[in-house]
């Protein structure tokens, strides 16, 4: 067995056990971990498959960014674990019902006939001056440009709808314009001499 | 028996990285105080060793000595893996860094992105520090710090993107040496990318949590932030991570932007053919411990941010400023 064999063997188990993990932990703060660390896992087999740019960038931009920000979500709700779990008896046939048919699914799909080295050549080792990030930027930007372009303009209509939703200006909010604040002068716009009369002797009494 | 002698290699390599690096991050920290003390018309510590030398090695005698303090109500387990995932990376992150010309643990051709990804990991040590700590203290400062983080990662992303642009390569060997010219240090990319250059170093301040943008350690508000449960050891080991950031902050800044191991004098006629016999590597040393300087002056100059000022800079001066660059950038290579 080569090594990395052995290293596909054991992260490949991390990965499935975080999973289930996820599925099973009943405090959502571990469960978001735990799918943290699949995604860890899941990168380090493409790293397997010398994908190195994309096992980069899942770590970078779903590890780095989306869970931290999921993670945030999750630490704030207050949420109530005994009533997640009412009604799991009486749900658990519809469930198995509903997982049975996806698994089916799935098998139908990607099953095994659509797998093998007849299907799929035995994958050569790339050479060391081989760049992953290089190979995938030349296809993307040449042959898949429009679909590329398409997908980030609809990203970016996605993100100005979700600020336009959220976005909303609340009666008596005290932000303040950082313009105005600047423009303010030291001397007559924050201190106001005021003369007043010098103060009497008070009296001997 | 090939492999078992491979990996021995290895770990050899990272002894002698990880070890001259803590002791950098302990004498960073004697620097700290004494630079202050100076600058505050204060002596600082002078009491151990000969000028206090021996400072930093008592500090972490007392630390290791320092019982360790679970609160009752943290999570246990949580609460002892947040210090490792935040000191994890910050060490990572070194396997990538050429320290001179192919003197580099890892040279892989996605050096900029695997650093990228680290740093951007970092903030989950403090993310579940804050949460497993049981503590509203710890909570707010893990939440301020975690939005702060967030936002400055793209700035920092997006002028990681104009340097691979004008060097035309993620490798960080690759990056210095398209600096090299015969102008010495004005072909290096600090001036091309002035701009870039000071968005980085100060998004990457704002990244370590350092002042004037440490409001995740406000001491008026919070107490002490997402570590102020913890004790002994395991405050430490955040103590080493965020120093070891601020290292790993300066040195990517002079590999970046200030030529890596290139001397500033290189191509100047007489001068340029002696500096050129000095080591690249007491070079890289000398430009880090300038960036490095920075960090400790920032602190004892600039009063603390405010909350919605360190947000709107992030988000709405240094995000469009970084974008305009890249298109600049990429005119500029492309004509």
């Amino acid at each position: 067995m080569t090594f990395e064999k052995i290293l596909f063997y054991v992260f490949a188990t991390i990965l499935v056990l975080s999973a289930t993990m996820v599925i099973t932990r009943r405090d959502p703060v571990h469960s978001a971990l735990f799918l943290v660390l699949a995604f860890f896992t899941s990168a380090i087999l493409w790293m397997l498959l010398e994908a190195e740019f994309l096992a980069i960038v899942l770590v970078l931009v779903y590890v780095g960014a989306v869970m931290v920000l999921f993670l945030f979500v999750v630490m704030m709700l207050d949420t109530d674990l005994a009533a997640t779990r009412a009604g799991f008896v009486k749900m658990l046939p519809v469930g198995l019902v509903v997982a049975g048919a996806m698994a089916f699914e799935m098998f139908l799909v990607v099953g095994p006939r659509y797998f093998g080295l007849d299907k799929f050549a035995m994958p050569a080792p790339h050479p060391a001056d081989y760049s992953n990030t290089e190979e995938l930027g030349e296809v993307l930007y040449t042959v898949y440009m429009y679909p590329v372009e398409i997908a980030s303009v609809i990203l970016l209509v996605g993100i100005i709808a979700a600020i336009g939703l959220t976005l909303r200006k609340r009666p008596g909010n005290k932000s303040i314009d950082p313009a105005i604040q600047v423009k303010v002068t030291k001397g007559s716009d924050r201190i106001r001499v005021v003369k007043m009369a010098s103060e009497l002797k008070q009296e001997a009494k | 028996m090939d492999l078992f002698l491979d990996i021995l290699w290895i770990v050899i390599k990272i002894v002698a990285i990880v070890l001259p690096l803590m002791l950098c991050v302990a004498y960073y920290t004697l620097a700290e105080r004494k630079v202050i003390s100076y600058m505050q018309v204060r002596i600082g510590p002078n009491r151990v060793g000969p000028k206090g030398s021996l400072q930093p090695i008592a500090d972490a005698m007392k630390l290791m000595c320092k019982e360790i303090i679970l609160p009752t109500s943290a999570n246990k387990t949580l609460f002892l893996i947040a210090p490792m995932l935040s000191i994890g990376p910050a060490l990572a992150a070194w396997a990538v860094f050429p320290f001179s010309e192919g003197v580099v643990l890892a040279d892989i051709n996605a050096g900029l992105l695997y650093l990228l990804a680290l740093t951007s990991i970092g903030v989950y040590g403090v993310i579940i520090a804050g949460w497993a700590s049981n503590s509203k203290y710890a909570f707010l400062s893990a939440v301020r710090l975690g939005a702060q983080v967030v936002a400055y990662e793209i700035a920092m992303g997006f002028s990681l993107v104009v340097v691979l642009i004008a060097s035309g390569s993620l490798n960080l060997g690759e990056i210095v040496m398209a600096q090299q010219g015969n102008l010495g240090l004005f072909n290096w990319f600090w001036l091309p990318l002035f701009p870039i250059f000071i968005i980085y170093f100060v998004s990457g301040v704002a990244e370590t949590n350092r002042a004037p943008f440490d409001v995740a350690e406000g001491e008026s508000e919070i107490v002490a932030g997402f570590h102020v449960e913890y004790s002994g050891m395991t405050f430490a080991v955040f103590f080493l991570a965020e120093y070891a950031n601020m290292i790993l902050i300066s040195a990517l800044t002079a590999i970046m932007f200030l030529g890596g191991w290139l001397s500033p004098f290189h191509g100047i006629p007489i001068l340029g053919a002696i500096t050129d016999l000095i080591p690249g590597f007491i070079w890289l040393l000398l430009k880090t411990l300038v960036v490095a300087f920075l960090f400790l002056w920032f602190r004892a100059t600039f009063p603390r941010y405010r909350y919605d000022q360190i947000m709107r800079l992030g988000w709405k001066i240094f995000i469009p400023i970084t974008i305009v660059w890249i298109v600049v950038a990429g005119f500029a290579v492309v004509v």
